[in-house]
């Protein structure tokens, strides 16, 4: 690593970590979770980290849990993982140019995608000093390696811990609610612009995305409702995309929160 | 299951997985323009997601059953109240975090 690369490197680590912070307390303790399942429905003490870093998917990997305590049936594990994994597609094209000049980093950074890591990176403003492609991949890289970290321990120590940790993962819960909100004020800052209507228009997005959401699980429940919710979010962005894309703010950048700090 | 039945079955989860997450990238590739309408939903797909994202991690709550939700509903409250005055996403994200969990271990306990 040259001289160079090390300095950028190394201020992108610096700038990132806080961002990270919030994921750390909830991957750490959802890991422990995981790892404590797998060892106590009989799996190996090193499967779960093993699985934690491969298949990397929180919602999918307790589901795998359930599905390897049934019959063998690898099709059915195959269409159940593409369904649970699909709102990456949506993480996809999101990222598409957020990601697009990262170079070698790109794979990493694509297959390291989580709902967490793409909350941090499609949210934060990166300083202006700080390389982006290194900023995004010390996210990546860290939020992994406190998931896996937390698989290990609660692989290996889990039966251990007495801690009271009862209501710990609704740290997620705030942190999307925070990013929503941070949405939802990006956009009201267009809407004064236009009265009532342009209110409606400027968060039509959200809207459509929590109560086509809401709507999805009180019709198909809590277990079937992300591919349901994510077709109708489509549909519904594209059949108002007319009037949702002119209060779009001209500019090709994506409004970028308020800085966090 | 046995061993080998383990590790297909993993092997299948990782490659859905993995396809899940490239299918964007190889459909749109850094060198070709992408099409205005695949811009579009990247910039307004965002915000719609974080919708469902927040359902998704509320899902199981069940309004209809003690503790009706209450406990959710007062730390997403103060989440949203004390971003609103401070502006500090982690100053937020603590409060809203550990005033859920006193209260799903102290006040509301099933």
């Amino acid at each position: 690593m040259t001289q160079r690369t090390h300095s950028r490197a190394s201020r992108a680590l610096q700038a990132c970590f806080p961002f990270t912070i919030p994921v750390m307390a909830g991957y750490v303790f959802l890991g422990i979770t995981y790892g404590i399942l797998m060892t106590s429905s009989g799996m190996p003490v090193w499967l779960p980290p093993l699985t934690g870093a491969l298949i990397y998917t929180g919602s999918m990997e307790f589901l795998l849990v359930q599905i390897l305590a049934s019959a063998f049936n690898p099709l059915s594990a195959f269409v159940t993982a593409l369904m649970v994994g699909a709102r990456h597609l949506f993480y996809g094209i999101a990222m598409l140019g957020r990601y697009r000049d990262t170079g070698r980093k790109k794979p990493y950074l694509i297959f390291s995608t989580t709902d967490e890591t793409f909350a941090v990176n499609y949210s934060a403003s990166i300083p202006a000093d700080v390389d982006h492609g290194w900023f995004y991949l010390w996210v990546s890289a860290l939020d992994q390696c406190y998931w896996v970290a937390g698989t290990a321990i609660g692989a290996v120590c889990g039966s251990m811990l007495t801690f009271n940790t009862k209501g710990l993962d609704f740290v997620m819960t705030t942190m999307f609610a925070v990013i929503f909100l941070n949405q939802w004020l990006t956009s009201t800052a267009e809407a004064k612009k236009h009265g009532i209507y342009g209110f409606l228009r400027s968060h039509a997005a959200e809207c459509i995305g929590l109560l086509g959401s809401l709507a999805c699980l009180l019709v198909f429940g809590p277990d079937n409702f992300i591919v349901p919710s994510m077709i109708t979010i489509l549909v519904l962005l594209t059949a108002l995309r007319g009037p949702i894309e002119r209060n779009l703010p001209v500019v090709e950048k994506q409004p970028a929160p308020e800085r966090q700090d | 299951m046995d061993p080998l039945h383990i590790a297909i079955t993993i092997g299948v989860v990782i490659l859905a997985t993995v396809l899940d997450r490239f299918i964007p990238y190889i459909l749109f590739p850094s060198g070709k323009p992408i099409p205005a309408y695949v811009q579009y939903l990247g910039r307004v797909l965002g915000p719609a997601v974080f919708g469902l994202l927040v359902i998704y991690c509320l899902r199981n709550v069940n309004l209809l059953a003690w503790p009706y939700g209450i406990p959710e509903a007062i730390a997403l409250l103060i989440v949203w109240a004390s971003y609103l005055w401070k502006r500090n996403m982690m100053v937020s994200m603590a409060a809203g975090t550990i005033l859920y969990m006193v209260l799903v271990q102290t006040v509301f306990v099933a």
